[in-house]
Formats: C-alpha cells, structure tokens, sequence
C-alpha cells in the first residue's frame, strides 16, 4: 500500500469527503454504542435531541461552545505559525485567575473604579496572563530552540497546580463552606444574558466577533501575509526578508491572549468564580476543534458547535439510555481522525499494489 | 569528451538472451503519461544510458524497475523470469541495484554498516561482521574500489559515498546496476574515475543503466542509447554511431541555441564600479571554518563564476551574499557600503537573490503564485497600507512578472506555487528578484544565482541564462555559483575556483581550461584514484 499525490481533486472528492468521514464516523461509533448495550437509532435520536433538538439545548450548546471558540482559535492561529501551543488549557486557567485578581479580589470594591473601565482592565488582565503564559514557551523556542510542544503541554499541569494552591490561598472564597473555589467577581463586571432563562451570555458574540476579526487578518494583513508564510516555509520567508521570528511573537501573543479571554469569559459569563474544574478539557478539546475546521478561524465556529452540541447531546443520551457519557469524547476523537484521514484522500490516492 | 579507456568493447553475444527486459511500460500520473509503451532491452557487458530532459520519464522508468511505483501496463523480465510489480524486495533480489542521486545512507554509521544494513534479519542474535567484512573488502579489492569500512560516512567526500553506495548494491548480489544523474555531484576527474570504475563493472558480465542529461559524458561511457521525451522512448542507438547534435534534438524535440555571453564583454567592465567587494570574508563553523579569507571584486556589468564541487562553501558564501549570515571577521561592501544581515536590507540595496534551493528557499509552495511574487516586497507602501496588503496592485504586479518572464501557471495567479514545474518556478524566483519599480530603468547593482538552472531543461536553461545575461547587459553585476562547468564557461568572464572554503584569484575565463578547473576544484575533492584523462575547456 502506497500513497501518491493527487494532481487534481476532482469536485466530487471534495463533496464527497466530509460524507465520507461522517458515515465512517458513524459506523464506527454505533459499534460502541451498541457493545454498551444500547439501542443504536434510539440512542443517536437523543444525542442530536439532546445537543441541538431543543431551544434548550441550542442554548446549552452554544454556552459550551463560546470557551471552545476562543481556545480554537487560539489553537488555530498559533498553529497556522507552526507555533505548536498545547497549552491553551493552562492559559485559560491564568487568565481565569488573572480575571478574578482584578475584578473579584476585594469583593470587587478595593478600587473605586466604575464597573465598564475595570472590566476592559479584567479582560485586558486575563489576556496579558494568558500571553505571558505563551512568550515563555516562545521564548524558549525562538532563543534556545526547546521545543514548544514539550513546554506548554507541562506548563498547563504548573498553572493547575498554581490555580489549585490559590483556590486554597490568598483567593479562597471564605464563605464557600471550605469547597476550593475563588472569590467572585463583582456582578457589574458579570457579562449580560442573551436569552432569558439560560445561561447563554454575550460573551458568544464576542466569540464570533473575534473569529471573524481573525480570519479578516489572515487573510487581507500584512501579518496574516508573514503569519502563513512563515508557517508554510519558514526558511523561504526569512529568505525573501520576512520578520518571522518577529511574527511568531506576535502569534504567540495572540494565541495566548485568546486561551486567557476564553478564561475570563468562562468566569464572567458563568459562574463569577474559578473552581479547578471550571473547563473540562477547553483547551485541549480547543486543538479537535482548530483540526477539524482545517485552522481556518471560520471553520472554528462550525467545529465549536459541533463538539459542543456532542457534548451536550451525550450528557443526556447517558441519561436516558445508560451510556456513558465518554461516548462524546469518543464521537468527537473519531471524527477527528476520520476527518484528517478525509483530508489526507483528497490530496492522496491510495495504491493498494 | 573522448571515450575512456578501452573495456567497453565487450557486448556480449548478439543472441544471448537480455539480462533485464521491459516490455510496453505504461505508466499515468493524473493526466500525465509519464511513461508511454516503452520497451527496451539490457544485455549483460552494456552500459545503456537513458537520456532525455527533466520531465521526460527516466526516474518514473527506473522506479518502476526498481518497484517503486506500479505501471499501469507492461512488465518486467530479469534473466526471463518475471519480476513482480512494486516489490523493492523483489528487484534486490533479481539483482536490480540502485545508485539514487541523493544517496541513502546513514552519516553516522561506518561504511561497513551502511553496507550491511537492510541485509540481516533482525531477530538474529550475532551479526556476522566478520564474514560482511571479508566479502566488502573482496568485492572492493576485485573492483577497484577502494573504501575503508571502519570510516564514518559523514566524513567520507561525496565521491568515496557514491563508491560506498555501488559496493552497496554491489554486495547485495546486483547484476544490473542503475546509476541516477551520477555525475551532478563530482568533479571531471572523479567522474572520470567513476566512468572506469564501471567499465570494469561491465567487463566483470554486468549491466549497467547510466541516466543523465548530459551528451558529453553519456557518449563517453555508454554503449548504447537510449532518448526519451515527453514519457516517450524516441530514439534508440548505439553510442559509437550517436553525435551530441542527434542526441539534444532527439532530447528536446527541437533545436535550442545555446546562450552564450560573447566574449570582450568583459573587457569594457573592469573600469565600472565595484558592485560587490569581499576582503579577508571569514565564516567560523562549528569544527571548521566554513569561509576563509575570501577576497572578490565584482564589477558592474561583470559575470564572476565561483566553481566547486558542492560542499566547499558555496552553501556559506551564497548565504552570506543574500544577507542571511554575517561575516566572523573580513568586509563586505554592496555598491561601496556595508549591509547588516538582514534579507530585506540586500532586497532594498538592489540586490537580486536566486537561492539553489527554488521549492525550500526560493518559493513557498502553498501559497499562490502571486503572493510569492509578492514576497520580497510585501512592506513597500506600493503595497501595503495600514498594514493591510493591497490585493489589486500586488496581482498587477504579478502578473507583469507572470507575463515578461513567462510563466506558464495552468492555474493562473491564484494557484500553489508548488503546482508550478521546476523550469516556470525558477523564471517565477528570477522574475521576482529582477522585477521591481526601481528597476524600470536600471538593473539590479547585484545578482547573486546559486545553481540557477539546476535541474532545468534544456529550453529553461537556455531562458534563464538569457535573461541572467540581459541583466548584466543593463548593468548589473552577476556572481554565479554553479556546479555546472558549462554553465560556467558559457557565462563567465572571469572564474574563481572555491575548495575547502578558500576562493582562489577570479581570473579570466580564457585562462581555465577543464583540466586546471577541475584540479583547482579537487584540492578539497577526494583525490582521483583513476588516471586523469583531460580534456579543452572548447
């Protein structure tokens, strides 16, 4: 078996690709559900009921799609560089706590600020965490040549660990009746709700906004310009005289400035506190999101959505007909994998001899 | 180029049956036949050459043999037994060895371990280097190569690796030997020394596929010929009844007239000014140094030619001229002033960089074909503004290159570079470093080409020199670091030899000959382990 590159797509491959990645998908994973015991039509009709079946559940998911958003494109960006950032989950944390230091400590009152300025200075704060976080990484990177893959990926388990000695610190919410769990921020500083009765809040249209700000400078910018470029041949970019170490900077601030504001959303929108639970998986589920959208911010919204609507859906198909609620993580692993294999048959043929 | 020696005369018998037979190889890559009903046959004693252009299906051919790739239709016959399609192991085992271009083997082993590897099974507990190392030095010894199993590869010259990897197929039993573009890498005397080297080969009962381009050494060692074009088998002949005019029509199809720079042209540029000046130019590598005491003068108008067997420093000096890399001690001066090591600092001083490398430096193949053309100058206010690229001008000035250096781009401006073949990407590169608002009336002050038609067609060269040439003409200076001693003496008004990092005198082209060129080269080449036979630079 051989793969060899395909000189020309033809227009049906590319239509026929993402069907084909979805059925195999499927298949594979009504194995599984059937293996635990479940009736297989019944137990997908409450998946989809679940996540997108209801106003509900449109209103759930888009909630848990607003994190995944901001850390896909965090990933996506980053990636487009080259820059390999694994650690959107620690940014995230940082630029939780990084909010809660500026708009919760104090009980929201130590500085005598009106609400809008020290909002703009809570998201500001969780973005500069979030970027601090990925200039050491970047730094490592540009200077010593560690590789970065290594770096964020551990740092995310230091910033737990950090985020986990605070909760039981100096940002210890003392009437939490001793549950680890940070002080909130003040309610001014809480983002508003977009649809009565829900918890969907307006950090969502942020979320949009920023995709679409994104895509915008990738594509027309002269740092969009450098930002492909260098992720597509560095050696060739620095030839013709580009910045690119500059540009990975600037990704690198980017990419993490987006991982914190998804933090600071999360605690704005949400709760108004950091637990250590507070994401599951954001961040890493960020990199399955930025995968299957190709890297292409626009593609983002769509992926977001559709692992968040599997999460959603899942949680209540578990309910209903007893399978575990993993099976979203599987779903969404093996939609990956499908989707990448889609990718690699329509650049490739396949020779069997 | 005279024949070498005189081994070659021992074909075998006329009726012997073919040592390797292909019969009606078919092969479709897409909407490419890369290979279109060919058939030939191989005796044992025969050195076949397989020449045509890039493009024309000669490595398709050979992987196929070797069962890298699966032909739609026809097969393959060694000693009249079938070999089966798209197994390497099948054709090592029929006695098919191959002698790839970029060579496969391992830096950091000994030769003895490059020649052994792939060949023990490895569940077997004791290797047998005894016995591998008997046999290595008995097949060397009976050939005439001589190697020094325990040397590690990395620090072997590029010729002692190309002898490692014939013993390597040589020790695996290989009966037909196919030697890929051998030469692009050697100096005359090393290739002359190979040519023997194989001579013997096909005396010992071998047979041997010789794939090149070029007409010279192709008459000097085959015995027979063999041209294709366009995936066709179009001519067929022997070596002694051939004539290099025959072979480049049957080549290109038509007549290419060759650019030459017309002599005395140098004459008038020595008065011009300097363009480009390198005094006691240093470059510190990690174990050696990489450029040693490098003096040059470049006038305006003037084409220098550095000549050298790749590996000498070429990579570092070209480098250092396209403002990648800073100098450890010496000076540079660009038209008289000295430029930081930053590649838009060369750009915006007017000079004009063609890298060796086109796919891996010169373009960036996933982008379309006119942001590459945008590349060197994507910061100019012509356009950028605000930071925002100015799509409409960026286009116009593509396609203005697209269109004066003829690029032929099947997908217009907005497909993949990497679509574009290796001839339409180089005038791509070229059009982009000579093209630019400044230029409209002036040239460039400096080009600096590295390898600048490596790998081209015949029609692709003969373009690139021609616009290289006009460049000069209007008043810039051109360094060209080539490998390609023809290219060289075609171009050349004067010619500096570099070894080992050391530039000798550039001195005028009518002082070299092949003979002393290729000496001069040798001083860091291994030295030739086979008489020298030499020949005029005409």
């Amino acid at each position: 078996m051989r793969l060899e590159p395909r000189l020309r797509t033809p227009l049906w491959l590319w239509l026929a690709a993402p069907v084909a990645a979805l059925a195999g998908t499927l298949v594979i994973t009504s194995l599984l559900v059937a293996w635990a015991g479940a009736p297989v039509t019944r137990a997908y009709a409450l998946l989809l009921q679940g996540g997108f079946g209801s106003r509900f559940a449109w209103t759930e998911t888009l909630t848990r799609a607003t994190p995944l958003i901001l850390t896909g494109l965090a990933v996506a960006v980053a990636f487009r560089a080259r820059l390999y950032n694994i650690g959107a989950e620690g940014q995230l944390y940082a630029g939780a706590l990084a909010a809660v230091a500026v708009g919760g400590l104090h009980g929201g009152v130590g500085w005598a600020l009106p609400s809008s300025l020290l909002f703009a200075l809570m998201i500001a704060a969780a973005c500069a965490a979030g970027a601090l976080l990925l200039w050491v990484p970047a730094w490592l990177k540009l200077r010593l040549g560690v590789d970065e893959v290594v770096t964020t990926l551990l740092l995310n388990f230091i910033v737990l660990l950090l985020v986990s000695a605070m909760l039981d610190g100096p940002m210890k919410d003392p009437t939490a009746l001793g549950w680890p769990q940070s002080v909130a921020i003040a309610d001014a500083l809480q983002l508003g709700k977009l649809i009565e009765r829900s918890r969907l809040h307006s950090g969502l249209l942020g979320a949009l906004l920023l995709s679409l700000l994104l895509a915008a400078l990738l594509r027309f910018t002269t740092l969009g310009f450098e930002i492909r470029a260098a992720g597509a041949n560095a050696r060739a970019a620095a030839f013709a005289g580009m910045p690119v170490r500059t540009a990975i900077w600037k990704v690198a601030l980017l990419s993490g400035a987006l991982a914190g504001l998804a933090g600071a959303v999360e605690v704005a929108g949400r709760a108004g506190y950091v637990t250590l639970d507070m994401s599951p998986g954001y961040g890493y589920s960020g990199i399955v999101v930025a995968m299957l959208a190709a890297l292409h911010p626009l593609g983002v919204v769509a992926a977001a959505v559709f692992v968040a609507g599997m999460l959603v859906g899942a949680d209540s198909m578990s309910r209903a007909v007893g399978v575990p609620t993993y099976i979203a993580d599987v779903i969404v692993a093996v939609a990956l994998i499908a989707v990448l294999i889609a990718t690699l048959g329509v650049r490739w043929r396949v020779r069997w001899r | 180029m005279a024949r070498v020696g005189s081994l070659s005369a021992s074909p075998a018998a006329p009726d012997a049956p073919p040592l390797l037979r292909l019969t009606g190889i078919t092969k479709r890559f897409g909407d490419l036949l890369a290979n279109d009903a060919i058939s030939l046959e191989l005796k044992a004693g025969e050195v076949l050459a397989l020449l045509g252009e890039n493009g024309a299906g000669k490595s398709t051919l050979v992987s196929i043999l070797f069962g890298h790739h699966v032909a739609d239709a026809g097969h393959i016959e060694v000693d009249g037994r079938a070999l089966p399609p798209g197994e390497p192991k099948a054709a090592l085992a029929a006695g098919i060895g191959m002698v790839h271009q970029h060579f496969t083997l391992a830096d950091n082993l000994s030769v003895l371990d490059n020649v052994m590897l792939g060949t023990e099974p490895l569940w077997r507990l004791r290797s047998e280097r005894a016995a591998a190392r008997a046999r290595l030095l008995q097949i060397a010894q009976r050939f005439g190569l001589r190697v020094e199993p325990d040397a590690r590869v990395g620090e072997l010259s590029v010729g002692e690796r190309q002898r490692v990897e014939i013993l390597k197929a040589l020790t695996r039993g290989a009966r037909v030997l196919i030697l890929d573009e051998p030469t692009a890498v050697l100096t005359p005397q090393e290739s002359t020394s190979l040519f023997a080297t194989l001579q013997h080969l096909v005396a010992s009962g071998m047979a041997v596929v010789f794939i090149s381009h070029k007409l010279d050494e192709v008459l000097a060692v085959a015995d027979r010929v063999v041209v294709l074009r366009a995936g066709r088998l179009v001519a067929q002949m022997r070596a002694s009844q051939a004539d290099k005019a025959q072979l480049a029509e049957a080549m290109v199809g038509r007549t290419v007239a060759a650019v030459a720079r017309e002599r005395g042209a140098a004459a008038a540029s020595a008065t011009r000014p300097l363009a480009c000046t390198l005094r006691d130019a240093s470059v510190h590598g990690a174990q050696r140094r990489l450029l040693e005491r490098i003096n040059l003068d470049v006038h305006a108008g003037e084409v220098v030619a550095i000549a050298g067997v790749a590996g000498n420093g070429q990579q570092t000096l070209a480098d250092v001229l396209s403002g990648l890399r800073a100098l450890d001690a010496g000076t540079l001066a660009i038209g008289g002033r000295a430029l930081p090591a930053q590649p838009r600092a060369w750009v915006d001083a007017g000079v004009a960089r063609i890298p060796e490398d086109r796919l891996g430096v010169g373009a960036i193949g996933e982008l379309a074909i006119w942001e590459n053309a945008l590349l060197e100058r994507y910061v100019s206010r012509r356009f950028a503004r605000w930071g925002v690229v100015r799509r409409e001008q960026a286009r116009e000035h593509a396609r203005r290159i697209v269109e004066r250096f003829d690029v032929r781009a099947g997908g217009g401006l907005d497909a993949r570079a990497a679509t574009l073949s290796g001839g339409n990407l180089q005038k791509l590169i070229l059009g982009r470093a000579l093209t630019s608002p400044r230029y409209r009336d002036i040239a460039p002050t400096l080009i600096v080409a590295h390898q600048p038609t490596w790998g081209l067609d015949v029609g692709a060269v003969a373009d690139v020199h021609r616009r290289l040439l006009e460049a000069c003409h209007a008043g810039a200076a051109l360094l060209l670091i080539s490998e390609d001693l023809d290219e060289i003496f075609a171009l050349a008004d004067r010619i500096a030899v570099i070894a080992r990092g050391r530039l000798t005198e550039a001195r005028p082209r009518e002082q070299w000959t092949l003979a002393s060129l290729g000496l001069a080269m040798a001083d860091a080449a291994a030295p030739a382990n086979a008489p020298l036979a030499l020949h005029d630079a005409s």
